[in-house]
């Protein structure tokens, strides 16, 4: 039995379950594939930042793109995943770092990016529970942090009620291109559909060399731990110029933070926090607020997310076959990027256009020079 | 083969008799016990300076309590022995510990197992008032501490722990208010005939049942619980009797606890596959009669393993200390691994009788009210549990614990789901109308026990 | 709630403070046992239901942390009383 679609979704990510609401809420016809539990990977053990701050710049317009969208969240999944608007502080612990802060500025202001640079007098002011170590910091209003278990899983809620077809559980296998539709097919079913979405983290780079165009993404475990719930003080999100450690407490208590790099074989998938890594993040995290310290930490994880060299996703068109199009490799901080993502794939394939810059995000921009 | 490094996990009665076939082959293993002292929880000493015999302490397991205190005192020194250390994490080759303000890697070759039981919970409505107990608390109390949970206890569950620690806390002069069974008089009955290949236990058993009716201490078999109330704390219990007649009995204090599981997240994190144990109505992690498990270098022993009691784990303890021995190429006393062969094949058949004879009351876990919190850890309810069940549903794809858990919070608490996972699977399962194997377990994940956030990463 | 002395009542008494007040308990109890035995609870739950004293006394259940001077946090249920410690419930 064969099932004609619009489109085929690779992957139940953030980016492929939004994409799967945003065809499907234009009437598109859509179909997501997702190995395991929709958001099981990157898009639901992430850390949980809502952020803008310190992005690069090339990202900045899908940022500023997504975070409109997360205003609306309620609206359209029928819950916020638990998103607040907490603000997110970017700290710096010497004169180069606080330099960086102050060179973003202009970034900031270039993208309408609202963004205050704070002095270690005023910020002792505000947090007077910072650690000493601490010198500057430039906070972002807007920003904030959700829960990234709920996302996924409430966009294909979504799309479902939408009409999107979403199947758990369903690896693909077997994809190939007809010469007119892209065919997938999976425990005696098949679907066709004319578009194919590559949404599929760091596996999506097995999709992209199957259709001929390999890019070098590695796998990408963040550490991340979660205290024992504690009486709420640490207002805003928080990270640091160069990111070895990353932390915010939501309301319920418990304190959430991060650094460094777990264990993983995407061969399985397996991935595990590191014990030298969760003692080093820990280390960190006393020295941004050293009221931390002797809290205990509850549990620890990881999961695994693909890893460009730039630092960038791949976002865009296939160069080899038409009809495909990626959206894969955040790096570490697609969680924020993710609705914005996929309003953006449902533009390319609908109306064949965005008004968000893709250029940096092109698939080829790792063979410019070494494909001659 | 001297230069091995093997690391036990445990000083209760497997990681004893573990320590002491590999010291009697000439090795020095890591001996790591987050208690101060050898023992166990089965066999955990009193305080220095008691005037109680053995007897008193462990009844008629007090040899057996001497034997294994005697055999750990010797070890400590034969081995590099470690109280008071927290092994947090386990991977291919470290275990990772804590001890006294201090995190250590400890280097191994192989690793023994034997980190003991816990006991199975039903949330019953009240069960996190103060005053509300495990079984095993109730009992470690009176014996390692010479107290008394309360002043009028009453004992509710299932097992043969409910037994015993009534009858311990009667003996100790405490005053019994109930004991509540919720297995009908029947089903232990039926459960005799497999009960009889241990014909000790079995007497045991009755003597225990004898002595609590003599005594004129209250007890209903084959009842429920409703509810523990009280404000403050623990002000009474309401029951219901088999034929559905519903006491008030006042008490200050509550032993509860429906049988045991494994504590089993080490050998979790290390990658060893789990199985569902249906007798048991326990995950188990997967090992050979030996104790060998699929991953190279790791043996698992006692309860930790897989419920058997703790003349099994003596027993579990020796065999996989020489399991390591053969797998090293060391020289091997095959008489006494044929002896221990022998009296560990007769154990599943007793240990099946007495699951038979006392089951985790499945039904009453899935009837958990909506409003009673079913992990205390996180203050999450049956009733937030089940609106999950419904959620993922939408979804598709077949739900399971994980997945409840990353929606409810349900688990994700300091104990990580230790305590709740049993009900937690029961409730959820009968909300979506599956069995609850198909619900699946929840994942351990490091540290298996919280640790403090220091200032400085260890060495 | 109370814990009730039923053995092994005759230990050296020990001097501690609970939450700052002095208070004494017996050489070789738990803090567990020296906290129930002067005070009916341990900790309060963190979302609003209620006292908690302990569960299981075997370091599993985590529901009896508490903070003690130069220690840090530790479970009740498995740590042993020293003389002069100060305990804290919060």
């Amino acid at each position: 039995m064969s099932t004609a679609h619009d489109v085929l979704i690779l992957g139940g990510g953030g980016a492929g379950c939004s994409a799967a609401l945003h065809l499907a809420r234009r009437g598109a016809r859509v179909v997501l594939f997702e190995r395991g539990l929709v958001g099981s990977q990157a898009s639901g053990v992430n850390y949980g930042g809502v952020r803008q701050n310190g992005r690069h710049p090339a990202e900045l317009p899908i940022a500023r793109r997504a975070r409109e969208i997360w205003a609306r969240l309620p609206e359209l999944i029928g819950t916020d995943a638990e998103f607040e608007v907490t603000g997110h502080l970017k700290l710096a612990r010497s004169a180069e770092e606080e330099a960086e802060l102050a060179g973003y500025m202009e970034v900031a202001r270039a993208h309408d990016l609202p963004l205050e640079l704070i002095g270690s007098n005023r910020l002792r002011e505000r947090w007077p529970w910072l650690g000493p170590r601490v010198v500057a910091g430039a906070f972002a209003p807007e920003d904030g942090a959700a829960n990234p278990r709920l996302l996924a899983p409430a966009l294909a809620r979504a799309a479902r009620a939408k009409g999107a077809e979403i199947n758990e559980r369903t690896p693909v296998e077997q994809i190939a291109h007809d010469g007119a539709d892209f065919v997938v097919t999976h425990g005696g079913r098949t679907w066709r559909a004319p578009v194919a979405l590559n949404c599929m983290g760091y596996w999506g780079g097995t999709i992209a060399a199957r259709f001929g165009e390999a890019v070098p993404v590695a796998p990408l475990a963040p550490n991340m731990l979660v205290s024992e719930p504690i009486p709420y003080f640490i207002e805003p999100n928080m990270g640091v110029v160069g990111g070895d450690v990353y932390l915010r407490q939501i309301r319920r208590g418990n304190v959430i933070f991060g650094g460094g790099r777990g264990a993983s074989d995407p061969a399985v998938p397996w991935a595990r926090p590191l014990p030298e890594s969760t003692l080093a993040a820990m280390a960190r995290a006393v020295e941004l607020v050293p009221r931390l310290a002797g809290i205990h930490v509850i549990r620890s994880w990881t999961g695994i997310d693909g890893e460009m060299p730039d630092g960038l996703p791949v976002i865009g068109p296939s160069r080899t076959t038409p009809g495909l199009i990626h959206a894969f490799g955040f790096s570490g901080h697609g969680f924020m990027l993710g609705p914005g993502i996929g309003a953006i794939l449902a533009e390319l394939v609908l109306d064949g256009r965005t008004d968000v810059p893709l250029e940096p995000f092109r698939i080829d921009r790792f063979a410019l020079g070494s494909a001659t | 083969m001297t230069a091995m490094t093997v690391a036990v996990v445990g000083a209760g009665p497997s990681g004893t008799r573990a320590v002491e076939v590999l010291v009697r082959a000439g090795l020095r293993p890591v001996w790591v016990e987050e208690a101060p002292a050898t023992g166990g929880r089965i066999y955990q000493r009193p305080p220095a300076g008691t005037t109680r015999s053995p007897r008193d302490l462990y009844g008629t397991e007090g040899a057996k309590a001497e034997a294994i205190h005697a055999a750990g005192d010797r070890l400590r020194a034969a081995s590099d022995w470690r109280p008071g250390t927290l092994a947090w994490n386990i991977r291919p080759g470290v275990l990772d510990t804590f001890r006294a303000g201090r995190h250590e890697t400890v280097a191994f070759d192989r690793a023994i197992l034997c980190t003991g039981a816990m006991e199975r919970i039903v949330p019953v409505p009240g069960w996190t008032l103060p005053g509300v107990f495990t079984l095993g608390a109730a009992q470690i109390a009176l014996k390692a501490q010479g107290v008394a949970i309360g002043s009028r206890v009453a004992f509710i569950g299932t097992g043969p722990l409910l037994w015993l620690t009534a009858t311990q806390y009667l003996k100790a002069g405490a005053a019994v208010a109930l004991v509540l069974d919720t297995t009908p008089l029947r089903t232990k009955a039926r459960a005799a005939a497999g009960l009889l290949a241990d014909p000790a236990t079995f007497a045991k058993g009755l003597a225990l049942v004898a002595r609590l009716h003599l005594a004129g201490v209250r007890v209903i078999e084959g009842g429920t619980p409703v509810a523990l109330e009280g404000t403050d704390a623990v002000e009474a219990v309401r029951v219901r009797d088999r034929r559905g007649r519903e006491h008030r009995i006042a008490c200050d204090a509550v032993g509860l606890g429906f049988g045991l599981k494994p504590e089993s997240q080490l050998a979790d994190l290390a990658g060893v596959p789990f199985r569902f144990e249906a007798i048991e109505r326990n995950w188990v992690p997967e090992r050979d009669r030996a104790g060998r498990t699929p991953v190279a270098g790791l043996y698992l022993a006692g309860d930790g393993a897989g419920i058997a009691g703790a003349d099994a784990a003596e027993l579990a303890g020796a065999r996989a200390a020489w399991a390591v021995l053969e797998d090293a190429g060391a020289a091997l006393d095959a008489a006494e691994i044929a002896r221990l062969d022998r009296a560990l094949a007769r154990l599943p058949r007793v240990r099946a009788a007495l699951e038979r004879a006392f089951p985790y009351p499945s039904a009453l876990a899935a009837r958990t009210p909506d409003a009673t919190i079913v992990c205390r850890c996180e203050a999450i309810t049956a009733g937030e549990l089940r609106a999950a069940a419904r959620a993922s549903h939408v979804t598709g794809g077949a739900a399971e614990v994980n997945r409840a858990k990353a929606f409810t919070r349900v688990g994700m608490g300091r104990c990580q789901g230790r305590v709740c996972g049993p009900p937690a699977a029961e409730i959820l399962a009968d909300a979506l109308g599956c069995d609850v194997a198909a619900v699946g377990r929840l994942r351990g994940q490091p540290p298996v026990k919280p640790i403090p956030i220091l200032a400085e990463a260890a060495e | 709630m109370r814990l009730v002395r039923l053995a092994d009542a005759d230990r050296p008494r020990l001097a501690f403070t609970l939450d700052g007040a002095p208070a004494e308990a017996l050489a070789g109890d738990t803090l567990l046992t020296a906290i129930l035995t002067n005070a009916g609870h341990v900790r309060a739950s963190e979302f609003g239901d209620g006292n908690r004293a302990g569960f299981c006394w075997m370091g599993v259940c985590q529901d009896c942390l508490v903070w003690v001077d130069g220690l840090g946090r530790v479970r009740a249920c498995t740590t042993i009383l020293e003389p002069g410690m100060a305990v804290r419930r919060t």
